[in-house]
């Protein structure tokens, strides 16, 4: 039996305070992630139940209890705070998806500090415009990823530790580098917790739009009222349960349900830190008997990739709900996840900025394979009309996916950007940038996006901050980027460029900038083609016409070209 | 044989790895371990296919081809040979 039920019970009379009342907060009272996470499932008498299954490359193995993960998030909140983090500061983890990146989340939010999580793979370029814009006062880093933070260090004044959870003293620490270990710390017992209140700001998330910079997304601790009953009605997170979000906490994914939706349900949960291989990660079901995995479409585009025999070589009986997201699940997908583990992939729709799932198809609800679901009760999903954005009525038309505003996780802000967070909001809707149609029985369907944002393996790229990273190339005149179709990641970065005199195309050229984006943003924004081309489109009045690149890419009729300049 | 690791090798170290106590050898996981992750083994595809002058299948540019430094010859080896 699931948690959720019927969804017409569900949708019924709805209100969020079922959250509230579950988690025993009033309004009005402390309410702080960090304590939710751990001290409160242990004052449940859970302290000695796992918290935490770890595995990291090489066969190394962990288990925490949630008394463990309590005292590790009190220990590093404590030295954070000695070393002068106050509340609202914000701390930046740069970390692999190692023990310490999950214990500091809970760390800098149990002392009030602004959690700013990165995805450690990102360049320093991509490293110094998110610590800059949020203005980080520290960063929490491994030994590995240190020189990246070092070659950002001398721009960035506001920056005043950079934490290292891995020191091994042969390399020499350098201005405002601090050493710390876990191991080594005498675990704090007693820890007093800063009493953050429901508005109170908790996760900063970046994010990717069309244009400008990336923007921080701002949550508030109050997020965990939808985060907590999101996962247990949507992951149908049960008490006996072994679960793993394939997720890093560099993307919201991470953080929404790789820590605070389980861990705030007091649920054993499972991280692997090494690279994909199908063998690995069967391996790793077989081996923890996870029972409620949560992934991505192109993972689990990888893994059909890899055959069905290899599924057939180990024991994945212990599979009992599998829900994805980040891109939009293709049908294949879902039909071929029945066959291989007799469960259907359920897709699961939200963004950055929603902070907890929106649409769904929900644990015992019939699933229509490709669809995106149905809005999770509370939430008012529609989508409006492109021209007028009032909500379509006739099922089958495509809209714009939009939701009215007010749900608990929904973001309060863009870091330092009112005007970019006032423009996400028309006719009292929130605008996700998505389109999509809904049939007569109320399921999504998605088209795609409504801009020019790639969405690569379920994580967006801003085209313009890759065309302008490629313009700091000494070879590269020109630049243009947009989405090219690809089998497992759905989109891929395709760049357009023209060459400054003096240098040719070649291969070893594409290979020189190909590798240039990816050191200074990340693998993912990396193109995985670059085309030369002898000159752009552009409209008469000089701007790039990227909608004719895509246009080619995706074989879709290239539309007015009226502007278009003339030699 | 020596050369064609050896050039890969430190191609790999030179590209991929920001730490410089990090030591791998011929049989060091690239993929699994995570020092190469999927959407860079592209950029390393296309080093091989322009540094030994070979066109590599989709089909066969897999993690499990492209996980250690002696899988990575052994694949390169296919097509230099033909």
């Amino acid at each position: 039996m699931s948690n959720f039920g019927l969804y017409e019970d569900r949708v019924r009379n709805f209100e969020w305070s079922v959250a509230e009342k579950e988690l025993e907060y009033t309004d009005g009272n402390v309410l702080n992630i960090g304590w939710y996470c751990s001290d409160r499932i242990c004052l449940k008498g859970k302290a000695d139940k796992t918290a935490l299954f770890y595995e990291g490359f090489g066969g190394i193995k962990k288990q925490y209890s949630f008394n463990d993960i309590r005292l590790a998030g009190n220990t590093i909140g404590n030295f954070l705070r000695n070393i002068g983090i106050k509340n609202e500061d914000r701390v930046c983890l740069f970390l692999d998806r190692i023990p310490e990146l999950y214990f500091s989340f809970l760390g800098v939010l149990k002392i009030g500090a602004i959690v700013q999580p990165l995805f450690s793979a990102f360049g320093d370029e991509s490293l110094f415009v998110r610590l800059e814009n949020a203005q980080t006062k520290a960063i929490i880093t491994q030994r590995k990823h240190l020189s990246k933070v070092r070659k950002v260090l001398e721009r960035l004044p506001n920056l005043e530790f950079i934490v290292i959870v891995d020191h091994n003293k042969t390399k020499k620490l350098e201005s405002r580098e601090l050493p710390f270990s876990l191991q080594e710390s005498k675990p704090v017992e007693n820890f007093e917790i800063y009493p953050t209140r429901a508005e109170s700001p908790s996760v900063l998330h970046y994010t990717s739009g069309t244009t400008g910079q990336p923007k921080g997304v701002k949550h508030v601790h109050y997020s965990i009222i939808s985060q907590y009953l999101t996962a247990k009605w949507v992951l149908d997170l049960q008490e006996d349960d072994i679960y793993w979000c394939t997720a890093d906490p560099g993307w919201v994914t991470g953080t929404s349900y790789g820590i605070i939706g389980p861990w705030s349900l007091g649920i054993t949960q499972c991280v692997l830190d090494a690279g994909f291989s199908a063998q690995a990660w069967y391996k790793f079901i077989e081996d923890y008997r996870i029972t409620m995995w949560y992934s991505a479409p192109t993972a689990i585009r990888s893994l059909m990739k890899a055959g069905e025999d290899i599924v057939s070589d180990f024991d994945l009986s212990s599979l009992r709900h599998l829900a994805s997201v980040g891109e939009p699940l293709n049908s294949e997908a879902v039909i071929w996840s029945q066959k291989m583990f007799g469960k259907l992939f359920h897709d699961t729709f939200w963004q950055t900025e929603t902070g907890s799932i929106m649409i769904t198809n929900f644990p015992g609800m019939k699933v229509k394979p490709g669809s995106m679901g149905k809005s999770f009760p509370g939430i008012t999903g529609v989508v409006l009309d492109a021209k007028k954005y009032e909500p379509i009525t006739e099922p089958g038309q495509v809209g714009l996916i939009a939701f009215k505003p007010g749900w608990p996780a929904m973001m309060r802000s863009y870091w330092n950007n009112e005007e970019k967070y006032r423009e996400k909001f028309i006719n009292g809707w929130y605008l996700t940038g998505d389109r999509s149609s809904i049939d007569s029985e109320g399921y999504f369907w998605f088209v795609g996006r409504d801009d020019d944002v790639i969405n690569t393996g379920g994580h967006l790229v801003s085209p313009f901050e890759v065309e302008s990273a490629l313009l700091e190339h000494p070879a590269v005149g020109e630049s243009a980027v947009v989405a090219k179709p690809d089998e497992i990641n759905m989109e891929v970065v395709k760049a357009f460029i023209t060459l400054k005199p003096g240098f040719n195309p070649g291969p070893d050229l594409e290979l020189e900038i190909m590798n240039f984006i990816r050191k200074k943003l990340s693998p993912i924004a990396m193109p995985q083609s670059i085309e030369y081309m002898e000159k752009l489109p552009k409209t008469r009045s000089g701007k790039i016409m990227r909608r004719l690149l895509h246009a080619k890419e995706w074989g879709e009729d290239i539309g007015d070209i009226s502007t278009l300049e003339n030699d | 044989m020596e050369d064609i690791k050896d050039l890969i090798l430190n191609y790999v170290i030179n590209e991929y790895l920001d730490d410089d106590d990090e030591k791998i050898t011929y049989d060091t996981p690239l993929i699994s371990s995570g020092y190469v992750d999927s959407f860079s083994m592209v950029s390393l595809l296309v080093f091989l296919e322009n540094k030994f002058k070979i066109k590599i299948p989709p089909s066969k540019a897999t993690p499990e081809a492209f996980d250690t430094v002696n899988n990575i010859v052994a694949l390169v080896n296919q097509y230099i040979n033909k």
